[in-house]
């Protein structure tokens, strides 16, 4: 395996967040009845003509300022040409020669924590086809044309990933961008954000691109690894074995694991692409720019940095905390509310916050724990009237029960003693009741600190002030 | 004797009281009615709803309301949507189709109060010189029934013509409402490209095709555009610039004038006497103090091959949804998704559309795209600078409209090539989108002959007070065919 190297490319297609279509004010809401939102436009109608929405394209605008893009002053909308049910003009409308967005670079973190800068082509904007609906229609075929002139932005990555994680890093870093950016809901299953890869081999330390074959239409971070790393081996195989790669297109079977040929070069349609006359090239003013440059939200790079600077974070927990703007806007909620614990912010939400809304599928977005409410708990570990693990005690009330940590600290009597006397006479009886033990102590045996520790944590409900017992357990023990 | 009147005088009648949009509207039915078996103008014949129109119309008018155009007789080239109206292109494709909403010509001239009588024939998604492509037969000339209209506006031109109508729509693509103006003894003007709206008129290919009027008279096609221009949101490639009022000023006296004779125009396909007819028309511009010159647009002969690639190439793009699916002919029994596609569009199609389509696909296919479509779009631009060189120079351009005048039905359609040919005067204009006219000036051997006027981007209202005041020295546009008079 290792004499060889993969090459990967990924093409992208997010969805725009936009109410109505690229070229028609259908509405653009998913889920809704088939072909209940698709006007004369999206329908191809006889004398109709597409007039261009203007919020798609100040979305795509912020999406090449995000990554540090050229945005063209001019660009042109070409019309690709093919017959097929679900696309009704018999063209779809997109950008070819000249795209609105072009060079830029997106950073991925590789496995051992280096940073590697991977390059993006170009993206343009288009529109999507309906869809073909196959479901409880017998032999028949029925065509939605709901998606029908949805705008999406094809973002196209240069050939520079050179392994399925790449490939996913790079899929989930574009994925958190968009949705900083608000231009995307990113969400895969309705098929929002959703890319093809183009994926060859070639001997380790060539400089030569093998032929490529492209999975198409992959809505999934983990089909988009399988597919990869399925795809390479087979190539290798293939080669092994005395064989050649074609070009061609294959599809991801997520049921098998596998990809499959869908049509060859041979079989490629000619697209017959040219500049689609009824709409006139795109003009963009420097000062709209520099305008949509202003209205940018602090994207995930920069604001990792400044929680490593800010915050003392490490850079990993940091990029974990920055992967979505709810999640980084949460844990900055629950450091305001309580001041100077930053740290401590960090592990409950990317601990067991993070474990319980995985556990219960539930976005952190969704006001299910308030950042005030984990703030309230983190509060009073702060404050020493807690210990860090009567806290989870706490937490797991909190999330089944929605009282706030104060009202169950109260209720359930669980605050920390942290009267000297108290934790000593505690120590006593524990003493009293383990001499054999504490003789095994005297003798040397240093390791049954920690079972004193226990006995009196348990004596006390586990309410004893840790640093306070260790330190008298410390004097009191040796006698 | 009513339908010798111009729309400007109709119109005038009908605000003073004087005729009922009524008694207009079933005289020239009447006249539609009887013309039908000889000129086929018609593709649809709206009676019961125009009357309905006209009722409504006169009681505007006798409330002191109704627009400019309230109560006039019109009617649409069969291209333009109209909602409840069939809408047939001419084609066996669209023959049951009815749009669901109207196109922005056809709401704006409704909102003027104008009274559609029907839609007229043409040739099959307006791909024709002779009006024989249509799928609902040829229309005749009212001239000689035996000779073609010109096309592809030629129901428009025909029904204008015969005075079945006083101004109907049409469309110009390469010279669709010039070509039978002058082959019809009518007036005719393709306005600037983007000037007129192209929401809901079906596209042969968009980046030429423009509406605009055949009428009577100058002052009737201005009073039409009047109400038939101005920028529309729903097509990105209209303008937003101001309409002038084309009736503002017309007649005003054209000494200083300068009119350049494009010397391309004069080649050795032009017939003797169409050159003769035009070169006295140029004599009474002199006469009228405009001053003459011989201009050269170099370029000019590219623009026929330079055509049938850039209007092909759109064609086969935009009649690609004609697939059978959602609307229009479908085939019987399809067996699979492309036996559907394949016989819907081989039984829909007739032959000129095909080759269209076909000569469209070749064009833009991988390995030919820079050979053709590239270098046309370079003819193209050479075509654009050659006008605005000319148009530094000179305020308007004039020449022939056509080679010769109409030809006789069958003549041309054995070889598509030199059916092609004449459009050799009239495309130019529609490779630069500038705007042109074609006026009648004079008859060879009967026959009517059109003179075209050219002029730059949005000079609508220089070329109507142009041929105005021409038409205020002459007759030739108040003819009327024997038949028809």
């Amino acid at each position: 395996m290792s004499a060889w190297e993969t090459v990967i490319g990924l093409e992208i297609h997010a969805q725009l967040a936009t109410r109505s279509k690229i070229f028609s004010g259908a509405a653009t809401a998913y889920g809704a009845a088939p072909n209940s939102q698709a006007c004369l436009v999206d329908l191809g109608y006889p004398g109709v003509l597409p007039v261009l929405n203007a919020e798609a394209v100040r979305m795509a605008v912020r999406f090449g300022l995000a990554i540090g893009a050229r945005i063209a002053r001019q660009s042109v909308f070409a019309r690709k040409n093919y017959f097929y049910p679900d696309l009704p003009k018999g063209y779809q409308i997109s950008q070819y020669e000249l795209p609105i967005v072009a060079g830029g670079a997106i950073d991925i973190v590789l496995e051992d924590g280096s940073v590697k800068r991977i390059g993006v082509t170009r993206a343009h904007l288009e529109e999507d086809a309906g869809k073909s609906l196959h479901e409880g229609l017998g032999s028949l075929t029925g065509i939605d044309l709901n998606r029908a002139g949805t705008p999406l932005i094809e973002i196209v990555s240069e050939p520079e990933m050179r392994s399925a994680r790449e490939a996913v890093a790079y899929m989930k870093k574009v994925h958190t961008l968009v949705r900083y950016l608000e231009i995307c809901d990113g969400n895969m299953q309705e098929g929002s954000f959703r890319c093809d890869a183009n994926v060859s081999v070639r001997p380790a330390g060539s400089d030569q691109f093998g032929t490529r074959a492209e999975i198409k239409n992959i809505n999934s971070f983990r089909y988009v690894e399988k597919a990869i790393q399925y795809e390479t081996a087979r190539q290798i195989e293939l080669i092994e074995s005395g064989g050649k790669v074609v070009q061609e297109t294959r599809l991801y079977d997520p049921d098998k694991g596998e990809t499959r040929s869908m049509r060859s070069k041979e079989e490629a349609n000619d697209y017959r692409y040219f500049p689609d006359p009824d709409l006139l090239p795109l003009e963009i003013e420097a000062a709209y720019i520099e305008t949509v440059r202003a209205g940018l939200p602090e994207l995930p790079d920069a604001k990792a940095a400044r929680f490593v600077g800010q915050y003392g974070l490490s850079a990993y927990d940091a990029g974990v905390l920055t992967a979505s703007r709810d999640l980084a806007d949460y844990y900055e909620a629950v450091v305001r509310a309580v001041p100077g614990q930053p740290k401590l912010a960090a592990n409950w939400v990317m601990g067991d916050l993070a474990a319980a809304l995985n556990q219960e599928g539930v976005e952190i977005g969704s006001g299910r724990l308030p950042a005030e409410a984990l703030a309230g708990l983190l509060a009073r570990i702060a404050d020493q009237t807690i210990s860090g693990k009567i806290a989870k005690e706490v937490f797991e009330a909190m999330w089944a029960g929605g009282e706030s940590a104060d009202a169950i600290i109260e209720a359930k009597g669980l605050k920390q003693i942290t009267d000297t006397g108290a934790i000593e006479r505690a120590i006593e009886q524990v003493m009293a009741k383990n001499p054999a033990q504490l003789a095994d102590y005297r003798a040397g045996k240093d390791k049954l600190f920690g079972f004193f520790v226990g006995q009196v944590m348990k004596a006390t409900q586990g309410k004893a002030n840790p640093a306070q017992l260790n330190e008298l357990l410390k004097k009191k023990l040796p006698g | 004797m009513i339908h010798r009147q111009t729309l400007t005088q109709l119109a005038a009648g009908l605000r003073a009281r004087k005729v009922s949009s009524v008694e207009l509207v079933r005289a020239f039915l009447a006249r539609i009615e009887a013309s039908q078996p000889a000129l086929n103008a018609f593709i649809s014949v709206t009676a019961e709803q125009a009357l309905a129109e006209a009722e409504a119309a006169d009681r505007a008018l006798a409330a002191g309301r109704g627009g400019a155009l309230a109560g006039v007789p019109i009617g649409h080239k069969d291209l333009f949507c109209t909602a409840g109206v069939r809408t047939t292109c001419g084609s066996r494709m669209l023959e049951n189709f009815v749009s669901p909403y109207d196109a922005t010509v056809v709401a704006r001239l409704k909102a003027a109060g104008a009274v559609v009588l029907g839609k007229l024939n043409m040739d099959e998604f307006a791909m024709g010189s002779s009006n024989e492509t249509s799928y609902f037969g040829p229309v005749r000339n009212p001239w000689n029934t035996e000779l073609v209209p010109g096309g592809s506006s030629g129901g428009s031109a025909a029904a204008v013509a015969a005075r079945l109508l006083p101004a109907a729509t049409a469309t110009d693509t390469g010279g669709s409402i010039r070509q039978p103006a002058a082959f019809c003894g009518i007036t005719g003007i393709k306005p600037t490209y983007g000037r007129v709206s192209r929401y809901g008129m079906i596209a042969f290919a968009s980046s030429l095709d423009q509406g605009g009027v055949l009428a009577a008279s100058a002052e009737d096609a201005a009073r039409m555009l009047r109400e038939m221009a101005g920028f529309d949101p729903r097509d990105s490639t209209s303008v937003d610039a101001p309409v002038p009022d084309y009736l503002a000023g017309l007649g005003a006296p054209l000494a200083g004038v300068r009119i350049g004779l494009v010397k391309e125009f004069l080649d050795k396909g032009l017939d003797p006497e169409c050159e003769r007819c035009v070169r006295e028309a140029l004599a009474v511009f002199e006469r009228l103090g405009a001053s003459l010159r011989e201009v050269s647009l170099p370029s000019i002969p590219l623009s026929v091959p330079a055509y049938y690639v850039v209007a092909p190439a759109e064609c086969s793009s935009n009649l690609a949804r004609y697939d059978g699916v959602r609307f229009g002919h479908r085939c019987a029994d399809a067996r699979d998704l492309e036996d559907l596609y394949k016989r819907s569009r081989c039984e829909g199609f007739g032959a000129e559309v095909k080759r269209r389509i076909m000569t469209g696909t070749y064009v833009l296919s991988a390995g030919y795209y820079d050979a053709y479509y590239l270098k046309a779009q370079r003819v193209r631009r050479l075509i654009a600078g050659d006008f605005e060189r000319a148009f530094g120079e000179v305020d308007l351009l004039m020449g022939p409209t056509t080679p010769t005048a109409a030809f006789a039905l069958g003549a041309k359609t054995a070889d598509p090539i030199t059916m092609y040919l004449n459009d050799i005067y009239t495309i130019s204009a529609n490779l630069a989108g500038v705007p042109a006219m074609s006026v009648p000036c004079g008859f060879a051997a009967g026959l009517p002959v059109g003179l075209q006027i050219i002029g730059p981007h949005f000079a609508e209202q220089r070329l109507l007070h142009a041929a105005h005041r021409y038409q205020l020295e002459t007759d030739w546009h108040l003819r009327l065919p024997e038949r028809f008079a």
